[in-house]
């Protein structure tokens, strides 16, 4: 008989799951590293990063090669992670993926590097306008820059190389990406459009240019000098996140259709909610009300209520205003019970990954009903009085995990947290 | 499988360099007049600028307007013509709850700061510190809220008030078309009952004329309409904007909304485009809805970017079902993400008025249907990527 949720929809699997951090590539190394209380965060060496504000950041310096952009490091990373999921899941076959595929993917655009290159073909001596730039860009050696700029080009490269099935989906909702691409999967499975899908949040954009952005918003840490002590969530001396690169990859996969292929299930998206906030461009409303709607929905969704939850995987940001906001949400949805429910956030070791944070946070929270196992926040040294959380401080804990509320609060407004448990029964 | 349910399309926003609105829009094609293109701004290239716009009527605050950049205003705006066109502008209660989905672009550089550093590095010792230095003193720290794609959409939330749910599609045509697809299966599988859909685009920036001439020829003198313009083909960028609020049957009925057409289906594909691929793929698409298509009086809204051979492939497609073809790019030019909502606002509009444009160019072929337009059918033929058909009919 075919399994359905307590809505009466198909329940939704996750039978691979792919990871890359600053913390390293895959899950065994990142499980052993976030577990360890270990930083990714780094001084940037990959650019000059004299006349910045922030000099540090969760660069994937691993994974990077000389001369990549932003679009090309992310597509990488986006294989990686999608790649190891594929073959943890076993399903279909090598390049043929029986479903689609939802990409969150960072914005891209042509960078220095190629303006660089197109002012210097353009022979132009005095003042270099855009009608140079434009009149150097025909030439065929400069063709690539087309490729690596455009935002359709990445989706389509990776829809060739796993074989996933009909038009790729590249998606933005800022920080909250990596769990909508989550999100478009479970809805397709749900209203039967396919029985499995590829959810991937790719993340490889630091740039100077970047860092220039977030630090013109004062979002950036500027501790500088201790890079892996920067990002502090939850902590009263918390200054703003830390830019980080990543990736994360889910099959999702209709239950029925993973158990008769003898697949191993490794945890349940049991439900999602989303809320957009229209308070401001870039902060929360002071109420809490869009992130407290965005997690009622979440486990309105999943059929649960708060007294179910064991763990709460933070957005975390460790910024001054994300922090405490989130702390608001949390509190006014779980009231009493929230005393009891562990909350951590992985961006203490990771950074801010940004458009891969969901899909990230949403593997290891998975891992952590896998492992009965809470990764802790780090950095937490002096506690914020305004923010009482049981945070997991600095160490991993063991403990009874059925069920995991994930939270992705973007920049823009967009919010939304996944509801995660076990196999059943 | 969930049971499928009825989805109506009843709000239509859409700004295009022929004016706002598809009845506006439609006139100014049945009138038959030149496409409004500007051959001077960034010429040799060709583009469509956006029409005027009074922005206070949609977008009230200066302050909102000022933190955005052209291709977002365009856009809220056009939201806001489509909100109010299905009678849910300022309701909160359904605006509270109502679903988004967004295909956007984004950039939009400070073109006058990027060439001032493009001119200065070369005096400079320390290129790589100079650029740090200058971002860090030159750039707005509202441009990038000007440059993130969600931004549209988050900027549709705070002026319009829609925050029930808010995603955004990547991906120039291939975006807009993934937009409606998704929002339209969700409410046909009850996932959803009311969604603002839609994009916009301003191709009129230095910065999107460098980078498709980077990869794509651009349409230059003389003006040609896109199914002509040669073994190479050439695009003619454009600002435009344009959204749809569809909602299922019953919450349309429950509210008292006026249908303007039945959104039955809509489809999406990818190949790569290799030669005959396009063809091959829109081909399949037709005969999916072709035993649903009144053949004497259906009509092809084809959204043919002018790439080739791609539209080319397109023309002999259409070519073969007979029906009565016209292109609206000839006139509006190439608005990537927002093509193909743009498109299904002129196929509705096809609907309603029953009859059809003057054709203009080898693809535009037929005459209005004798006994009226009953269906559209509206093709995405995207200039890279960005396949699609879907599938409008008249609300008897």
């Amino acid at each position: 008989m075919a399994h359905r949720d307590r809505k009466g929809r198909p329940v939704v699997a996750i039978t691979g799951m792919g990871i890359v951090t600053p913390l390293g590539t895959g899950k065994e190394d990142n499980w052993k590293k976030l577990t360890a209380g270990e930083s990714g965060i780094r001084t940037i060496t990959r650019f000059a990063t004299e006349g910045l504000r922030t000099t540090i950041a969760g660069a994937v310096d691993h994974v990077y090669e000389e001369g990549m952009h932003s679009a090309t490091l992310s597509e990488k990373l986006a294989r990686l992670a999608g790649t190891e999921a594929i073959a943890e899941s076993g399903i279909g076959s090598k390049g043929d993926f029986p479903g689609p595929l939802f990409l969150a993917f960072p914005p891209i655009e042509i960078e220095w590097p190629q303006r660089f290159a197109l002012a210097a073909a353009s022979g132009a001596n005095e003042k270099i306008e855009y009608g140079d730039l434009v009149r150097a860009a025909g030439r065929p050696e400069f063709r690539r820059f087309y490729e690596e700029s455009k935002y359709g080009v990445v989706p389509d490269n990776l829809a060739e190389h796993f074989g996933t099935k009909g038009s790729p989906i590249s998606l933005t909702t800022a920080c909250a990406s990596g769990a909508t691409a989550i999100q478009l999967g479970l809805e397709a499975i749900q209203r039967g459009e396919c029985e499995a899908a590829l959810a991937i949040g790719a993340d490889g954009s630091i740039t100077a240019e970047s860092v220039v952005r977030f630090s013109l918003l004062s979002a950036l840490s500027t501790n500088n000098a201790s890079p892996q002590g920067a990002s502090r969530p939850f902590s009263k001396n918390r200054d703003g996140f830390v830019l980080a690169e990543g990736a994360a990859a889910l099959v999702l996969e209709n239950y029925d259709h993973a158990v008769a292929r003898g697949a191993k299930i490794l945890g349940i998206v049991e439900g999602v909610g989303e809320k957009a906030d229209n308070f401001h461009r870039t902060r929360s409303s002071p109420d809490g009300k869009p992130v407290i709607s965005c997690m009622r929905n979440a486990l309105a969704d999943a059929g649960v209520t708060p007294a179910d939850v064991d763990y709460i995987n933070a957005h975390g940001t460790s910024t001054p205003e994300n922090d405490k906001m989130e702390y608001l949400g949390v509190s006014t949805v779980f009231g009493e019970h929230l005393k009891n429910i562990p909350i951590s956030s992985n961006k203490s070791m990771v950074g801010h990954t940004l458009t891969a944070a969901g899909a990230i946070e949403a593997v290891v929270s998975v891992l952590t009903i896998l492992n009965q196992r809470i990764p802790p926040t780090i950095n937490y040294e002096v506690p914020d009085p305004a923010i009482p959380l049981d945070v997991v401080p600095n160490k991993a804990r063991d403990a009874r995990v059925r069920r995991v509320i994930s939270n992705s609060f973007g920049f823009g407004g967009q919010n939304t947290c996944l509801v995660l448990t076990g196999e059943p029964g | 499988m969930t049971a499928r349910r009825d989805v109506i399309i009843t709000g239509l926003g859409l700004v295009t360099a022929l004016g706002e609105g598809p009845q506006a829009n439609w006139a100014r094609l049945a009138a038959g007049g030149p496409p409004p293109y500007d051959d001077k701004t960034f010429a040799p290239y060709i583009t469509f600028p956006a029409p005027p716009l009074n922005l206070d009527t949609q977008i009230p605050k200066k302050g909102d307007q000022r933190q955005m950049e052209a291709w977002q205003r365009i856009g809220v705006y056009a939201a806001g013509l489509a909100l109010t066109d299905a009678g849910i502008a300022k309701n909160t209660e359904i605006l509270d709850r109502a679903d988004m989905i967004v295909a956007a672009g984004g950039g939009e550089r400070d073109v006058a700061v990027d060439s001032a550093i493009l001119t200065e590095v070369r005096k400079s010792e320390k290129p790589d510190a100079f650029v740090n230095e200058r971002l860090m003193s030159d750039l707005r720290p509202t441009l990038f809220l000007a440059q993130l794609p969600n931004l549209l959409a988050g900027n549709i939330s705070l002026v319009h008030g829609v925050v029930g749910s808010s995603r955004t599609f990547m991906g120039e045509e291939a975006s807009g078309v993934d937009a409606l697809r998704v929002a339209h299966a969700r409410i046909a599988g009850g996932q959803s009952e009311v969604c603002l859909v839609g994009g916009a685009y301003n191709g009129t920036r230095w910065d999107l004329v460098l980078l498709f001439r980077l990869g794509t020829p651009l349409l230059e003198p003389p003006f040609r309409p896109v199914w002509d313009r040669g073994p190479n083909g050439a695009l003619a960028l454009a600002a435009m904007g344009a959204f749809v609020v569809i909602e299922s049957r019953d919450h349309a009925e429950r509210r008292g909304a006026k249908p303007i057409a039945r959104l039955a289906s809509v489809q999406s594909s990818r190949n790569l485009r290799k030669a005959g691929e396009s063809e091959k793929t829109l081909r399949n698409e037709i005969a999916a809805v072709m035993p649903s298509v009144k053949k004497d009086s259906a009509v092809v809204i084809s959204g043919a970017s002018g790439a080739e051979p791609a539209t080319s492939e397109e023309k002999k497609v259409l070519a073969e079902t007979g029906l009565p073809v016209r292109a609206t790019t000839t006139y509006i030019g190439n608005g990537m993400e927002a093509q193909f909502l743009a498109n299904i606002a002129f196929g509705c509009q096809a609907i309603r008025a029953g009859t059809l444009f003057p054709p203009s160019g080898s693809g535009d072929t037929g005459d209005t249907p004798a006994g009226g337009i009953s269906q559209a059918l509206v093709t995405s033929v995207g200039h890279w990527r960005g396949e699609g058909l879907a599938l409008i009919e008249r609300v008897d």
